[in-house]
C-alpha cells in the first residue's frame, strides 16, 4: 500500500531543484502574483480574493512560525490574537459605537493589544510544554470566541459587527478586493522581512536553541522567560495585523469567522510547508487555503481529493514541502592553526 | 578560592543525594569528583549550575552566592558546563551551536536584528569569528557547517565542549568528557583538557569514571559516596586510601588489599 502511494507521487509535477530553475520559477511565481489582478480574464475577482485571503493566512503563518516554528512552542490558540485584532479595528471603526478611528491609527493599536494579550497568555503557560501548553492555549483561543460571543453589550454578540470602515490611503477609498490584495501583498512582504531577520539573528538562535532543548539552552545563557514571552509577543503581533486587516476588508466581521479551524489550518500550513520555514509558510498556504477553494469544481469530491492530497503529501515529503535549512556559516580559512579564543588569550600570554 | 560550597544538601524525597557536602575548588587546578554510581555527582554539578537549587547550604563563585540563581545567571557570571549524554542543539549546524553558546556575551536587541544596524553587523561579524575560531581550537575544521546531530560521536564532544568555552567561562564544569572513547581518544581529551588549563587558564571541574584520566590530570580528586565526601587529597593519596577502596570494591576487598599489601611488604 505504501510502496504504491510512493510510486504515485512520482506522476506529480517536480519541482525544479537546480538555483537557476528556481529563480525562474520564484521570478514567475511574483510577476503572476503581482500581475493576476490588473489583467482581464474570467473569473478574476475570484482569483484575486483567493490569493487575498490566502496572503492573510500567510500573513498569519508567519507569526505563528515564530512561536511554533523556531521557539518549538505549541499553541493552538493563535485565532485569539486574529479575533483581537480584527475587534479593535471593527469596534473603533465602525457605526457600532459610531466611533472613526483612521486604520493606520489603529494599526499599531489592535497590534500593542495582541502582543499585550501574548504575553498574558505568555506567563502562566511559561512552565508548560508540549501537550501540555497546547491544550491551555487551546482553551485560550476559545475563551476569546465565546466572550466575543456572549459580551453583546461590546461585540453585538453572534449578530456581529457590521458596516466597518474602510482605510483611506491618500485620499483614496481601500474598499475592492484589488486593494486589499495588495495591502496584504505589502504586509506579507513586511512579515516576511521581519521574521527572516528576526531568525537569523541572536534572537532567532536562542528560538531555535530553545526548541532544541530548553534546559541546556538556558543553560548557555538565554533567558528562557523572555525569550517565551518575546516569540509569543511577536506571533501575536502579527496575528492582530492579520486580523486588523481582514476586518478591513470583509467590512463585517462575526464571532464565527474565528473559530479553531482557523489556528488549526495556520498550524497544519506551518507543518506541511515545514516547519520553522519561511518559503514553507507561503507554499503551505497555497496548499492548504487556496487549493480547496481551487478544487471547489469537483464539489463533492472535494474535501476526499483535498484529504488524499495531504496522505500522499506527508509521505512523499514527511518534513514538509520547503524544509528550513540552517545557513553555511563556516568561513573556509586555510589557517590550521590551534588559536585559543579571544577573552581569555591576554591570560594565557601572562602566565 | 574559585568555587566553595558550604554544607550543600539536597533531597528527592526520602533520598539525600548530596549531604552536607563541603568542597573548595581552588583556581587553575583540574579538580575531579569521583564516586560510585549514584554518588550525587551529577546532582551536585546541577546544584552549581542552578539547575537545582540546593535545599540547604551555600554555594559560592568568586566569593558571590550562586545558590537558587536561574541558570543563564550563572552562566553570565562565567560557570559552564558540558553533559554526560551529550546534549547538543541537534538540528542546529556545529558553528550555530558555538554561536547559541556566546549568547551571554551579545547584546544585539529585537530592534537591531530587525533594522541591521551597525551593532548587529559589527556583532555578528565578530561572534561568526570567534565562533570559527573555536570550532578550530576543538578541531573541528571542516565540520562546522554540519548538523550536530550528522557528527560522529567524539566531534560531537568536543563541539559540547566549544560551546561551553563560547561563553568566555572561568570555571568549566565537564561530565564524564571521555564516556564511551576509545584509548587513543581518551588521551586526546585528556591533553585537550590539560590544554584548557594550561593555554585558556579555565578551572576544571571533572566528573570521571576512568581512572587513568582522573589520575592522569587530576591535581586534586574529591571522593564521593551515598551523597557524602569521604576523602579528598592529590591522586596518589586517593588511590591508597582505604574508605575510598572500600567504596568502590566493598569492606572485603579493602581488608583483602590491606592482606595483600601486609604479605608484600612481608
Amino acid at each position: 500500500m505504501m510502496k504504491k502511494l510512493l510510486s504515485a507521487t512520482k506522476w506529480l509535477p517536480k519541482i525544479p531543484t537546480g538555483p537557476n530553475s528556481r529563480r525562474a520559477l520564484v521570478l514567475l511565481a511574483i510577476t503572476v502574483i503581482l500581475v493576476i489582478p490588473l489583467i482581464e480574464f474570467q473569473q478574476r475577482a475570484y482569483w484575486v480574493r483567493v490569493i487575498g485571503y490566502t496572503g492573510l493566512y500567510i500573513i498569519l503563518g508567519l507569526g505563528l512560525n515564530v512561536v511554533v516554528g523556531l521557539a518549538g512552542l505549541l499553541n493552538l490558540g493563535y485565532v485569539a490574537f486574529y479575533a483581537i485584532g480584527a475587534y479593535t479595528y471593527a469596534l473603533l471603526a465602525s457605526g457600532h459605537f459610531d466611533i472613526h478611528v483612521s486604520f493606520w491609527l489603529v494599526l499599531p493599536l489592535a497590534a500593542l493589544l495582541a502582543g499585550v494579550a501574548g504575553i498574558l497568555l505568555g506567563i502562566p503557560v511559561l512552565r508548560m510544554r508540549g501537550d501540555y501548553l497546547a491544550i491551555v492555549t487551546l482553551g485560550f483561543g476559545e475563551i476569546i470566541r465565546i466572550l466575543v460571543t456572549n459580551l453583546t453589550d461590546l461585540t453585538n454578540g453572534s449578530q456581529g459587527l457590521i458596516g466597518i470602515d474602510s482605510p483611506f490611503l491618500l485620499g483614496l477609498e481601500l474598499k475592492t478586493s484589488t486593494h486589499f490584495y495588495y495591502m496584504i501583498l505589502i504586509f506579507v512582504i513586511i512579515a516576511v522581512f521581519i521574521t527572516y531577520r528576526l531568525d537569523h539573528s541572536r534572537i532567532g538562535r536562542g528560538w531555535i536553541a530553545l526548541r532544541e532543548d530548553e534546559d541546556v539552552a538556558q543553560m548557555a545563557g538565554i533567558n528562557t522567560t523572555r525569550y517565551k514571552l518575546l516569540a509569543f509577543a511577536v506571533g501575536a503581533i502579527i496575528g492582530g495585523l492579520g486580523g486588523a486587516i481582514f476586518a478591513a476588508w470583509q467590512g463585517s466581521i462575526f464571532p464565527d469567522n474565528f473559530n479553531l479551524m482557523v489556528s488549526i489550518n495556520v498550524i497544519c500550513l506551518i507543518i506541511i510547508g515545514g516547519v520553522g520555514s519561511i518559503p514553507g509558510v507561503i507554499i503551505g498556504s497555497f496548499a492548504l487555503i487556496a487549493l480547496p477553494d481551487i478544487l471547489r469544481e469537483f464539489s463533492d469530491y472535494r474535501l476526499l481529493l483535498f484529504g488524499l492530497l495531504l496522505v500522499v503529501m506527508m509521505i512523499a515529503r514527511p518534513e514538509g514541502f520547503i524544509p528550513s535549512r540552517r545557513w553555511q556559516l563556516e568561513l573556509r580559512t586555510e589557517e590550521y592553526a590551534h588559536v585559543a579564543p579571544t577573552g581569555t588569550a591576554e591570560k594565557s600570554e601572562g602566565s | 578560592m574559585i568555587l566553595s560550597s558550604r554544607d550543600v544538601t539536597k533531597r528527592f524525597g526520602g533520598l539525600v543525594a548530596v549531604n552536607n557536602l563541603d568542597l573548595e575548588i581552588q583556581e587553575h587546578v583540574i579538580h575531579s569528583i569521583i564516586g560510585p554510581n549514584g554518588a550525587g555527582k551529577t546532582t551536585f554539578f546541577n546544584c552549581v549550575t542552578g539547575f537545582y537549587s540546593p535545599d540547604e547550604g551555600d554555594i559560592q563563585f568568586n566569593n558571590k552566592p550562586i545558590a537558587g540563581l536561574s541558570p543563564d545567571r550563572i552562566t553570565h557570571l562565567g560557570i559552564s558546563r558540558t553533559y554526560q549524554n551529550i546534549r547538543l542543539f541537534s538540528n542546529m549546524t556545529a558553528i550555530e551551536n558555538v554561536l547559541v553558546g556566546q549568547h551571554p556575551r551579545l547584546k544585539t536587541s529585537v530592534i537591531d536584528a530587525i533594522l541591521h544596524t551597525p551593532r548587529y553587523h559589527k556583532e555578528e561579524g565578530e561572534a561568526l569569528e570567534e565562533a570559527n575560531r573555536l570550532i578550530r581550537f576543538v578541531g573541528l575544521i571542516g565540520l562546522g557547517d554540519q548538523l550536530a546531530r550528522n557528527l560522529p560521536y567524539g566531534a560531537q564532544r568536543r563541539l559540547e565542549i566549544a560551546r561551553a568555552l563560547a561563553s568566555g567561562p572561568k570555571l568549566m564544569l565537564l561530565d564524564e568528557p571521555t564516556a564511551g572513547m576509545n584509548p587513543h581518544e581518551t588521551a586526546e581529551m585528556m591533553l585537550f583538557i590539560q590544554n584548557l588549563r594550561d593555554e585558556v587558564g579555565i578551572t576544571i571541574l571533572l566528573i570521571e569514571h576512568d581512572m587513568r584520566v582522573v589520575m592522569g590530570i587530576s591535581e586534586r580528586i574529591t571522593v564521593l559516596d551515598y551523597g557524602e565526601k569521604i576523602a579528598e587529597g592529590p591522586p596518589n593519596e586517593i588511590q591508597r586510601d582505604p574508605r575510598v577502596i572500600e567504596a568502590y570494591l566493598g569492606r572485603g576487598a579493602a581488608s583483602g588489599l590491606g592482606r595483600i599489601s601486609a604479605t608484600a611488604i612481608d
